[in-house]
């Protein structure tokens, strides 16, 4: 019998977690994928918005907000990059500046500190590429970028780490009240638990409506994004919006934590919850946008398009908390942007009723921190070599695009929830992630998994399920 | 610790290996060759298909055998060379900071630097191909060596997209291990890659190669099960209404390929907007005095002898700069164009002062051209008039300059290259 169930082990899921950890519970996370932070969460912007465009009063505009200001600590402790670069929402016309003078004071009674509305000359001075036809923009000084694989597999480890348990690659098929709690059934086995936390995505909709009359219904929006080279840095400072329309926040230009450019999301409202395949038009469509924000942009230096699905749920705000006629049963549904952001906040604040519900202690050895995958490229000369002579396999380059060591690859797959696809490897240690795409190391990372995990070649996937790399041998291969 | 040469080069492959024995055959004894692979050769190791060395060798040899050539000269002449090593970075003055994992990370100051770090294929990525992003996509030289290397198949049923040398190779490959290629598409209206290859690995074995053709969309979420293809206008947009659905579980890209020069960058070396590599003079150095560039990163080639050919020229230039016979070469520059129809040229200037009696400028063109002329200008005068049969953008064209010619044009300013239909 578990105490808590959270299905889902995306951003919302793992920072439940992470903060459930915190008491003497048991707690066991699910999810479909093979590695956490494999839906939503590993396709967004990568950026922590500062909240200002939430209507007031809104789940949205308070977590967000509290979410925004929680970001140091967190990711100080558990070691994630995050930068506070700031957010401009641009305007190309003298009327909207009432608009943006709206969107300011809204933000300020929604708790955002430090909104201002700034001119053309302004702007230039800290944005020089900001294109032509831009009058002002609305700064958000609190507004930052952060790395979301990071910061999910961060909080998953730490939790991990402190007691949570993880079981991947297990779907959730039918749920139901049980005698003491509820009766979770998945393709691996079925699990008692007095409470279930629903941070089920895309799919949250089904999970409650499996136990509620009170029926959700999740539509799918799509964004699609190019990512371009790190060549193409120093074109954009600050994460640039457009002012917001009816479908959303427009396309936003943004530099990564690790120095890329990222440009998305369109959107796009789809029945399928599995559609991530991108469109030749919706990448014309953001590459073509993205000059209204920033002038020059290298968009010819794109490395990747994806696309990513928003859990957007009908009644448009997040949906928090105990299902009113499912006791213990707790949502965190329609968490389409900004989940990133209010993320942390979610994560406390659901801890916190189940806390009270299951009177749950405090745990005295808790461990607040967590060291990520040592960059040998932040040591010294000297530390790295003393770093190489203990263990050479840091000496070893094997992604040359984003000169990754074969040490890092190898702490990747060892840690708490350790990679086992390519992808996995890529989210933590970004080998196969620059220009190159995977072309010259993939085959070398195939090979360091199968000696890592003892597999096969042929077990090798790129994220999991049939995403096999190889068939079989050649005539003349070996065993 | 420091370590110090005279003449180091970044690569191993096949223009590494040839600068080094060129440099050492001009004298120059103090040489390292840096190679990030566990072995010498490069690429070619991969290449276990024949078709080299017919202009250096006067045989047809595969890949390796090739390499093995120039690796035992290297060995002969003792050539020290480091495997397993990662050049991390060059700064302008030369010094090179590389990486293994015995020696850890350490520093060589260099007299001269050749670059020679080959290319890398254009990922699907850079092609914005839409659709779903499955496992099964393989650019063309990372299923080579996942099936030549590894020895392992990366699926049965194949869809190549891209007319470039290596996905005309692994076309035949791939059916050669019992696999079903089902089709060639390619952008352009023509092929990216050599004509014999075309007849070698497709007609030979009744693939179709679809010109004007592009991949539009991609089905299979977790692995690819079918690929779209339509036909594509003049502006490589797709036609609709030419759409074809192709099963597949493995695409593979051959799509171009770029030079690796983020190396040279770090060294503040200058690239070429067309070729992607760096911008040389007649000795193939660099704006950066003592860099200099040959192979692929320079522009890709598409036979390994002209790349062993260059690499010569760059081992034996860095070789007299060692012994102080070139001291400045920044002396009269003469501009090298590429107009109407020529791409680009390498090297794009000339000191005839410096120049050997004759220079070979390489060059690619844009389109294909029947019964056309190879034209050089020296400023408004027609040197040079040379017809050829066909002329196309998958294979490498050269015209030779005598410095003797040159020498008497004083006034001299820029050499044109031009195609010309008459």
């Amino acid at each position: 019998m578990y105490d808590i169930v959270i299905i889902g082990a995306g951003v919302i899921g793992c920072a439940v977690a992470r903060e459930l950890s915190k008491y003497n519970a048991n707690v066991l996370v699910l999810d479909k994928n093979e590695d956490v932070c494999a839906g939503t969460s590993k396709a967004n912007s990568a950026i922590i918005h500062s909240g200002y465009d939430a209507k007031n009063g809104t789940l949205k505009a308070q977590f967000n907000v509290r979410g925004n200001a929680m970001m140091d600590d967190l990711c100080r402790d558990l070691d994630v990059p995050f930068k506070r670069i700031g957010s401009l929402t641009i305007c190309t016309d003298e009327s909207q500046i009432a608009d943006l003078e709206k969107l300011k004071e809204r933000g300020e009674q929604n708790g955002v500190p430090g909104l201002k509305i700034l001119n053309r000359e302004e702007l230039l001075e800290i944005e020089p590429h900001i294109a032509d036809g831009v009058v002002a923009a609305l700064y958000a000084p609190t507004a930052g970028i952060i790395c979301p694989f990071k910061l999910t597999i961060a909080l998953a480890e730490n939790a991990c780490e402190n007691g949570v348990r993880f079981h991947l690659m297990t779907e959730v098929t039918k749920i139901e009240k049980a005698d003491e709690g509820w009766k979770v059934t998945t393709n691996h086995g079925e699990y008692l638990t007095k409470t279930i936390v629903n941070a089920a995505g895309v799919y949250a909709d089904e999970m409650n409506n499996m136990v509620s009359e009170n029926k959700l219904k999740i539509i799918p929006r799509r964004g699609d994004y190019i990512l371009l080279d790190r060549t193409a840095q120093g074109y954009v400072r600050h994460t640039v919006f457009q002012l917001p329309t009816e479908l959303g926040k427009g396309v936003l230009v943004t530099p990564t934590v690790h120095g890329n450019t990222i440009i998305g999301p369109t959107a796009f409202d789809i029945d399928d919850k599995e559609s991530t395949a991108t469109t030749a038009s919706a990448i014309a469509q953001v590459t073509e946008k993205s000059a209204i924000s920033i002038k020059g942009l290298p968009t010819r230096q794109v490395i990747t398009s994806f696309a990513g699905l928003r859990a957007r749920e009908a009644g448009k705000d997040f949906i928090l908390g105990e299902a009113e006629d499912a006791e213990g049963f707790f949502n965190c549904a329609g968490i389409q942007s900004p989940g990133l952001s209010s993320a942390p906040a979610i994560g406390a604040y659901i801890a916190d009723l189940i806390k009270e519900k299951l009177t749950l202690s405090e745990k005295e050895d808790f461990v607040a921190t967590r060291k990520d995958i040592l960059d040998p490229s932040k040591l010294s000369l000297e530390e790295r070599n003393e770093l190489i002579k203990k263990e050479p396999a840091y000496g070893t380059i094997v992604c040359r695009c984003e000169s990754v060591t074969e040490g890092e690859i190898i702490d990747a797959i060892r840690r708490p929830l350790g990679a086992r696809s390519l992808d996995g490897v890529k989210r933590r240690v970004r080998a196969g992630m620059g220009r190159c795409q995977g072309g010259f190391c993939s085959p070398k990372v195939m090979d360091i998994l199968v000696r890592e995990w003892g597999l096969s070649m042929q077990d090798i996937t790129k994220s999991g399920g049939d995403s096999h790399i190889v068939i079989g041998r050649t005539k003349d291969g070996d065993e | 610790m420091m370590m110090q040469y005279d003449i180091v080069i970044v690569g191993g492959g096949p223009a590494g290996l040839a600068a080094a024995v060129a440099a050492k055959e001009s004298g120059c004894d103090s040489i390292l060759i840096l190679e990030r692979d566990n072995e010498l050769g490069g690429i070619l190791n991969q290449c276990i298909h024949n078709g080299f060395g017919l202009h250096t060798f006067k045989e047809e040899l595969t890949g390796p055998e090739y390499a093995d050539r120039f690796i035992q000269q290297v060995k002969e002449l003792q050539i020290e060379y480091k495997l397993n090593t990662m050049v991390m970075d060059i700064s302008p003055e030369r010094v090179v900071t590389a990486m293994n994992r015995d020696d850890g990370m350490f520093l060589i100051t260099a007299k001269e630097v050749i670059l020679a770090m080959g290319c890398r294929e254009r990922p699907r990525g850079a092609l914005n191909i839409p659709g779903y992003r499955p496992a099964g996509i393989f650019s063309a030289g990372t299923a080579q060596r996942l099936v030549n290397i590894e020895g392992w198949m990366p699926g049965k049923e194949v869809v190549i997209l891209g007319s470039g040398d290596i996905g005309l190779i692994m076309a035949r490959r791939m059916t050669l291990e019992g696999a079903t290629v089902k089709l060639v598409a390619e952008l352009m209206p023509y092929s990216g890659g050599l004509k014999r290859n075309i007849v070698q690995c497709l007609d030979d074995f009744d693939i179709p190669l679809k010109l004007s053709h592009t991949v539009v969309d991609i089905e299979g979420k977790e692995h690819i099960t079918a690929v779209t293809i339509a036909q594509v206008d003049e502006n490589c947009r797709p036609i609709k209404g030419t759409e074809e659905r192709y099963t597949c579980d493995c695409l593979l890209l051959s799509c171009g390929l770029i030079p690796e020069n983020e190396l040279s960058t770090s060294a503040g070396v200058e690239l070429s907007r067309v070729t992607g590599g760096p911008v040389v003079n007649e000795s193939l150095e660099t704006n950066i005095k003592g860099v200099f560039a040959c192979g692929n990163v320079l522009h890709v080639h598409d036979l390994v002898d002209y790349v062993s050919e260059e690499a010569k020229k760059a081992g034996e230039t860095a070789a007299k700069y060692v012994r102080g016979e070139i001291t400045d070469n920044r002396g009269k520059t003469i501009a090298i164009r590429a107009e109407s129809g020529v791409r680009y040229t390498v090297p794009t200037t000339l000191n005839p002062d410096a120049m050997d009696d004759l220079l070979t400028v390489r060059f690619r063109v844009g389109d294909v051209y029947k019964d056309a002329y190879v034209s050089v200008y020296f400023d408004g005068e027609r040197v040079q008039h040379k017809k050829k049969r066909i002329i196309a953008p998958g294979e490498m064209e050269q015209v030779i300059l005598q410095k003797k010619q040159i020498m008497q044009y004083p006034e001299l300013s820029a050499i044109t290259l031009k195609v010309e239909e008459v």
